[in-house]
């Protein structure tokens, strides 16, 4: 039954893809596969490679498949062959061969989605330079290569000012999963937001060593609201599911405890609720989605940004606050709009490292 | 019924069951196992490209089997082969960045630094094992967390806070141009051929030198081997020192080869750990190692061809991959029982 309904619905995305690519603009026609006549959809493949975490991290990886399967939808693609798929890495030495793989397949751009395939795109790119792609958090310097980053440190700052404003215990945990550049962003912004509020708030900062141990996660929280920190901000994306599962356990407990996770990258609201209540303040989201959306388009309308990169921050909406949806108070929301704009303004540079 | 025959059916049989129970599995979850392993097949053989990456694939297994087997023909435990992998890489891909000498030179020196590297992390725990009998496996085991951490932290100060060491010179790697050409810009390299090397080196020390025949003495039966005059001590050190070296090197081929450059990991690479299982595989021999690293290798590297050919998620792949080889090590235990009873009754 559901099946049934699921192939009428299939059916109803293609017919109305249908009307819909008609009127869409000539685009060249890069692949030559056959069917040169009619045209189902839009005529643009796009795939991307996960690091080992998985479209189902609940951050990154999901926020960035989000990304192209609301690109999929919008222009009437399917998931697999011509449409837009994934692939999930094992480990380190896969990137090559799975960006191989989507690119054999006639993908027309397919996204390296994390720092760690930087050097895999590249060699990849440069080995087949007649094909597209795109890179998110990293630089590659190549023509056929479009590179995203994220003003981290832009979104992390609202973190830090909510969670500075927010605190009874003027105690404020974060957590990072690796020690890399980009998080050091997120560290970075964040000290600088609590700063900003007020400098004698005290931040544990903690670093797991990994991305993907949520077991780690949850040590570390415990140890930090043990010792009386209220907030805690991670940046640690499957790590940070531990956090959440740390302050859950606090809450169900005591019902009363004013505990609370900052989430990252995607809406972790979700992630956050205890029966009732739920510990996730705010997230600061990565709009990881945005860009590869934005990229995709590009590309699909013969506009692929190769060899540039491109800059997401406050000012784009390429990070941001996720709604708080009542845990922070009105007042405490127009405190951080104010600081939103001083940034997006310009009035406010805040710094990419820790000093 | 002949020996002959026995040692074929065992691992027929053995990997049919694996396959069927494999079949069964990806059946339950609602997706298509001839599809599921004609993508496997296509992802390890299906044209230049994928036999290149699998043969490149294998290399390292290689090496970290003999390690282990290694290590076991001298009755030790090393658990360790992961760690002592992840230093030689640093090693290499330190020696590889940081100098420039012609290749004749420089690659070679790459590779032995990895290896001396690996064996000074074997060194250790062969050391306390001998001297003040700790138990290898212990010291095995924190050492991979020591090596983890030590390479992770010495990556950033060396590249000044980043991730990464930066590509090696091409003088230090084992790419070639022909190889990668040949086989459709496959990151194959001339490790294998150091890898079959090392399998020969291995079977020349344990089977031609009187030191191999010490070390496999002091394996079965160290009171016996010490009555007989020799130095338990000084050989247990010395079998942990080859073997952490044969471990290294296998991290000159991620190094020198794969990679071309060391970065700062999240966790193990679990090549080391796998080398358990390749060595069990090949029941300690340096021929045996050989089909053991192959077997896992190819089915490591095939498995990431079923989401992409046949749309199987990971979660399947692994619990199908994990059942044939189970059924393989499990081909090798019904084989030992087998021998065990023939021989009993040789023995009568």
């Amino acid at each position: 039954m559901t099946k049934r309904k699921f192939g009428l619905a299939l059916s109803m995305v293609l017919a109305a893809s249908t009307i819909l690519g008609a009127c869409g603009t000539d685009k060249e026609e890069k692949n030559g596969n056959g069917s040169a006549g009619e045209k189902e959809a839009i005529d643009f493949s796009v795939a991307m490679v996960t690091d080992v975490g998985g479209v189902d991290d609940k951050s990154f990886n999901q926020s960035a498949w989000e990304g192209l399967q609301a690109f999929g939808k919008e222009n009437g693609l399917t998931k697999g062959e011509g449409g837009f798929d994934y692939l999930q890495s094992a480990s380190d030495a896969d990137y090559n061969t799975n960006l191989n793989n989507l690119i054999r397949r006639d993908f027309d751009l397919v996204f390296g989605i994390g720092f760690l395939m930087q050097a895999a795109v590249d060699e990849i790119a440069s080995q087949k330079p007649d094909n597209h792609l795109a890179i998110i958090d990293a630089v590659v310097e190549q023509p056929n290569v479009a590179s995203v980053l994220f003003k981290e440190q832009e979104g992390s700052y609202l973190a830090g000012v909510a969670a500075a404003l927010m605190t009874k215990s003027k105690k404020i945990g974060f957590v990072g999963g690796m020690d890399i550049p980009v998080i050091e962003r997120f560290e970075a912004g964040f000290l600088e937001g609590v700063k900003a509020v007020d400098p004698s708030i005290k931040v544990d900062v903690q670093y797991t060593g990994a991305f993907d141990k949520a077991e780690l996660g949850k040590t570390t929280a415990n140890r930090m609201y043990s010792s009386g920190v209220d907030i805690i901000f991670h940046a640690a994306g499957g790590t940070g599911n531990g956090v959440f599962a740390e302050a859950k356990e606090l809450k169900t407990k005591d019902p009363d405890a004013y505990v609370w996770v900052i989430g990252v990258d995607s809406d972790q609201y979700e992630e956050g609720a205890v029966g009732d209540t739920n510990v996730t303040l705010t997230s600061m989201l990565k709009r990881v989605d945005v860009a590869v959306q934005n990229i995709s388009k590009l590309a699909a309308e013969d506009k692929f940004p190769g060899g540039e990169t491109t800059v997401y921050g406050l000012a784009e909406e390429g990070v941001g606050l996720a709604d708080s949806r009542g845990a922070i108070p009105d007042d405490v929301m127009a405190q951080i709009d104010e600081y939103a704009k001083k940034i997006a303004d310009g009035e406010v540079t805040v710094p990419e490292t820790v000093e | 019924m002949s020996n002959r025959l026995v040692n074929i059916l065992v691992p027929v049989i053995s990997v049919i069951l694996g396959l069927i129970v494999g079949a069964i599995v990806m059946l339950v979850s609602g997706y298509d196992p001839v599809a599921g392993y004609a993508a496997l097949w296509n992802g390890i053989f299906g044209d230049v490209y994928t036999i290149g990456e699998t043969i490149r694939q294998i290399t390292p297994y290689i090496l970290a089997g003999l390690a282990v087997a290694f290590a076991f023909r001298t009755g030790l435990f090393n658990i360790g082969v992961e760690g002592q992998l992840i230093v030689g890489w640093f090693a290499a891909a330190y020696v590889g960045v940081a100098f420039d000498f012609p290749k004749y030179i420089h690659l070679p020196l790459a590779l032995i630094a990895a290896a001396g590297a690996g064996a000074l992390w074997g060194f250790i725990p062969g050391l306390l094992k001998a001297r003040f009998k700790v138990h290898e496996v212990i010291v095995t085991i924190m050492m991979n967390y020591i090596a983890l951490h030590t390479t992770n932290a010495l990556i950033k100060t060396f590249s000044d806070g980043g991730d990464n060491t930066g590509p090696i010179n091409p003088s230090a790697s084992l790419r070639s141009e022909f190889l990668e050409n040949m086989t459709d810009f496959s990151r194959l390299h001339y490790g294998i051929l150091i890898a079959l090397a090392m399998v020969f080196v291995m079977w020349l020390i344990l089977e031609k030198t009187t030191r191999g025949f010490e070390l496999k003495a002091v394996g079965l039966n160290h009171n016996a081997s010490e009555y007989s005059g020799m130095n338990v001590n000084k050989n247990i050190i010395l079998a942990m020192v080859i073997s952490g070296a044969f471990a290294g090197l296998g991290g000159a081929m991620e190094a020198l080869g794969t990679f071309e450059y060391a970065s700062v990991k999240g966790g193990f690479t679990g090549i080391g750990f796998d080398g358990i299982a390749v060595a069990l595989l090949g029941a300690n021999t340096p021929l045996g190692v050989i089909f053991g690293a192959a077997l896992f290798g190819s089915l490591k590297y095939g498995a990431l061809n079923m989401p992409n050919e046949a749309g199987i998620p990971t979660e399947i792949v692994s619990i199908v991959i994990a059942i044939i080889i189970f059924f393989v090590a499990s081909g090798y235990v019904i084989r030992l029982f087998v021998e065990r009873f023939s021989k009993k009754k040789e023995a009568k």
